[in-house]
Formats: C-alpha cells, sequence, structure tokens
C-alpha cells in the first residue's frame, strides 16, 4: 500500500511539472517561485525543527555500553566509545556521521534448525548506505559548477576524478553509477525482506522513489538524446543563486521536472524522515560525553527545593532546645 | 532551549554551508553573467542545426572520431545533402579557429574540460598568445 502511494505521488510530481512547465509553460513559477518556495521552507523548516528538538531536556548521560567507560587508570577506556572528554565526542559523532559507525555494527538475526537463535554481521546495508549518501554528496558538489559563477576550482577537480575511467561520452561518472546501485539496494531491500517489508511505509518508499526520479531525469539529460542545453540552465540557476532571477531561452521539459522534483526533495526534508541530517548530531547517545562518574549532572526540571538545613534548625530552636539540655552540635 | 551555544553554532554552520551558492554568487556578482561565443570566420550553415549543435557537438565529435579512426570513413552526409570532411582540425576548426573566444567561452562557463586537446594539435591562437 505504503509502496503504490509513494509510487503514485513521484508520479504525480512529474506529471504536475510535466504539465505546467511543458504544455502550459508556466516557466516562471516551476522556474522560479516554486524554487524561492522551497529553499525557504528547507532553511525555515531545518531550523525550526533543530530547535524544537534543542528544547527537549537530556537530564542524564546516556552511557552506551559498547565501550569500557573511564574508570580506574589501570582499567583501559575505550576513548571514542565511551568518550568522556569533548574531543572524543567530537571524535565519536565524526565517525558516526561520516562512516555511519552504528550502522557498521548492524547484526542480522537468524533462525538455524534445533531451533537455535543466532546473530551474524549485516554489512551490506552499512556498504549501500555509505555509496549512496557519499555520492550524493559528490554529485551535489560537482552541481555547483551550475550553482555558482565563476566555478571554484574544487568543482573542476572533482570532474575529472569522478570521470576517471573515462567511459562514454560525455564521461560516465562513477558517482552516478554507485548512487544508482546504493539507491536500488536500499529499495530493493524493503522490498524482498518480508520483515522489513512489512514494516515500511509510505514515508519510507517516497524519498528513494524521488531521489531515483532525480537521478533518471538527470542522467537522461546528460546520456541520453533528450540533451540539455546546460547555458540556459546555468543562467536560470545563477540568477536563482543571486537574487536576480530570469528565465533564459532554450530550457527544456526535462529540466523542469528535474529541478520540480528537487524542491519537492527540499521542501520534504523538514517534515520527514530526511530530518535525520539534522537529527544525527542531536542524539544524545552520541553527543553526550559519558561522564556520569566524574561530573555531577542536574536534572534540568527539578523543582526548586527549599530546604531547611539541620544548621538552620538549631539556630531556630537553639534556646529551647538548650533549656530542654538536648546536645547540640554548635554552643 | 538547552545548549543554546552549541545548537546556534550547528545551525549557523548549516546556514552559511547550504547558502555557500548565494553569497557565493553575491559576492562574484557574476550571477547575471551570459557566455557570448563568437566565430572569427563564420560560414552560412553549421553541418547541422545551431540548436541541434549545442546540444549534441559532443555526441558528433565523439561518433566522428570513432568513424574516422576505426572505419577510415571520412565523409559526412548533413541533413541538407551536403558533404563535409569528418575532421576537427580541417572542418570545424576552419569557421571555429578561435578557441579562446569560441568553444571556451561556454566550456568554462560550466566547467567542462573536454580532453580533444590532449591528441589534437591546439590551434596557434591559444599557443602563441594569450594563455
Amino acid at each position: 500500500m505504503g509502496l503504490i502511494i509513494a509510487l503514485l505521488a513521484v508520479a504525480l510530481l512529474i506529471l504536475i511539472a510535466t504539465i505546467g512547465a511543458g504544455t502550459l509553460g508556466l516557466h516562471y513559477l516551476f522556474g522560479i517561485v516554486i524554487p524561492y518556495a522551497s529553499l525557504a521552507v528547507f532553511l525555515i523548516g531545518v531550523v525550526y525543527r533543530v530547535i524544537i528538538w534543542a528544547k527537549s531536556p537530556v537530564p542524564f548521560r546516556i552511557p552506551t555500553t559498547c565501550g569500557q567507560q573511564k574508570s580506574l587508570p589501570w582499567i583501559k577506556s575505550s576513548k571514542l566509545e565511551a568518550p568522556n572528554s569533548t574531543l572524543g565526542v567530537i571524535g565519536r559523532m565524526a565517525l558516526e556521521v561520516l562512516f555511519f559507525r552504528t550502522l557498521f555494527r548492524n547484526t542480522k538475526t537468524l533462525l538455524a534448525k534445533g531451533p537455535k537463535l543466532g546473530y551474524s554481521s549485516e554489512k551490506f546495508l552499512w556498504l549501500a548506505a555509505m555509496a549512496f549518501h557519499w555520492c550524493l554528496l559528490v554529485i551535489l558538489l560537482r552541481h555547483l559548477r551550475f550553482f555558482v559563477e565563476p566555478v571554484p576550482s574544487f568543482v573542476g577537480l572533482l570532474q575529472p576524478l569522478d570521470g576517471f575511467f573515462q567511459v562514454g561520452l560525455p564521461i560516465i561518472y562513477i558517482s552516478n553509477v554507485l548512487i544508482a546501485l546504493g539507491l536500488l539496494f536500499l529499495l530493493f531491500r524493503r522490498l524482498f525482506d518480508p520483515k522489513l517489508r512489512y514494516i515500511s511505509l509510505a514515508a519510507d518508499y517516497f524519498p528513494l522513489f524521488l531521489i531515483l526520479s532525480i537521478g533518471t531525469t538527470g542522467a537522461l539529460m546528460r546520456y541520453t538524446s533528450i540533451k540539455a542545453n546546460l547555458i540556459p540552465i546555468k543562467q536560470l540557476v545563477t540568477g536563482l543563486f543571486g537574487f536576480q532571477p530570469v528565465i533564459p531561452a532554450g530550457l527544456d521539459v526535462m529540466f523542469f521536472i528535474h529541478l520540480f522534483l528537487v524542491c519537492a526533495l527540499i521542501a520534504y526534508i523538514p517534515f520527514s524522515k530526511l530530518m535525520h541530517m539534522g537529527g544525527i548530531f542531536m542524539s544524545p547517545t552520541r553527543n553526550l560525553a559519558n561522564n556520569s562518574r566524574i561530573k555531577r549532572h542536574i536534572n534540568p526540571w527539578n523543582p526548586d527545593v527549599k530546604l531547611h538545613t539541620y544548621e538552620e534548625y538549631e539556630d531556630e530552636f537553639r534556646e529551647v532546645m538548650k533549656a530542654a539540655k538536648m546536645p547540640l552540635e554548635k554552643e | 532551549m538547552y545548549d543554546a551555544g552549541k545548537v546556534i553554532t550547528g545551525i549557523i554552520i548549516f546556514l552559511v554551508l547550504v547558502t555557500f551558492p548565494i553569497w557565493f554568487n553575491i559576492a562574484s556578482g557574476e550571477a547575471a553573467y551570459t557566455p557570448d561565443p563568437t566565430i572569427a570566420t563564420p560560414a552560412e550553415q553549421c553541418v547541422e542545426s545551431l540548436e541541434y549543435m549545442k546540444r549534441n557537438h559532443m555526441d558528433m565529435l565523439d561518433e566522428w572520431r570513432d568513424i574516422v579512426v576505426r572505419d577510415a570513413q571520412r565523409t559526412f552526409v548533413a541533413p541538407d545533402g551536403k558533404t563535409y570532411e569528418m575532421s576537427l582540425s580541417n572542418t570545424c576548426m576552419k569557421c571555429h579557429s578561435n578557441k579562446t573566444e569560441f568553444c571556451d567561452k561556454c566550456h568554462s562557463y560550466v566547467a567542462v574540460d573536454p580532453y580533444c586537446w590532449e591528441c589534437h594539435i591546439e590551434p596557434e591562437e591559444v599557443t602563441d598568445g594569450n594563455r
């Protein structure tokens, strides 16, 4: 069900762009208004959600059990798995963000004959996720050649590296092949694993289909006879980013579909699980130093309790207590 | 908000990185730049239509290379019936002789670095002067 809804939603988006920008020729709407609107939704939405998260109190440290906590000097502690300093936390976070360390520890449950329960390492999800996310970053950075004028030199360095094998013309980028493989693995894993299929919702399939469609429209414009004329495309995009929007002549429907799908993806991020790109930094098990035994952490929602210490009590009733010959700490 | 200092620093870093194209374009002031390639010795008609050449010249050159190098075929019949010799240096560069003012204009605009000149000798105007 979720699968069909997600598929229909992406098909509808493509249809809207085809009719809107193609048949009706609403280039101003699809080329300028929608991109600006979706960029605004993206920026405001992401900041808003991060601030909402930051308002939740984190009363105590959550020590994860994957590493030895720092204790006595002769017990070797795990500085990256259970860091007790900010530097260690930065290291753990960097490993998580850049190399998906927790996903690397992913395991698979098996039921063997017997019946015997077993666990085995499952690295393919990690591999596909790494391929997908890193390629997405490379593709995004490569796209800077259409976003900014003059093109920064690191973009020029990235392209020959990405097209290292010089296969075909225009040269097929390694990142394009890998991202397709990664995405298809992530999709087929949801489709062919019955347990995963059971828990997969439209919100799980939709981003996959959306990003696949964005990649496909991009690849069509680069590798097939539906070639795009890049000059007006860059004029449109630099115009948008430089706040001097223009609609140049020579833009195709395929480009508008590509752009509209990207706008949909960007505007969808704050409302969806794609917010994990901000959420990863807000994960208490990743971003808090495991120093519960070193530092006292006071629960932020503790009420302000009025205390009446014994010293104050004695001061108050000193005379009475003295008269009753009760033992006093201070005479 | 808890850990406001750290969270706001993070948000600012995020916004600065994401809006990189905006402030880069505003700082460079080149957002409205349009490349204007010029032809030194214009002929009336290219081997294909202008619209076709804008999008597909790289495919055509690739095709020509394969046909010439592998099949030793050197004649190209244009859609209008005219025949041309399939040669970058002798046919294309006859009209489009000014690499810096023609090819490079659009190529550097969209940061394309074609490897034509790894085999072909670059036209004189470049080797002589302003590079």
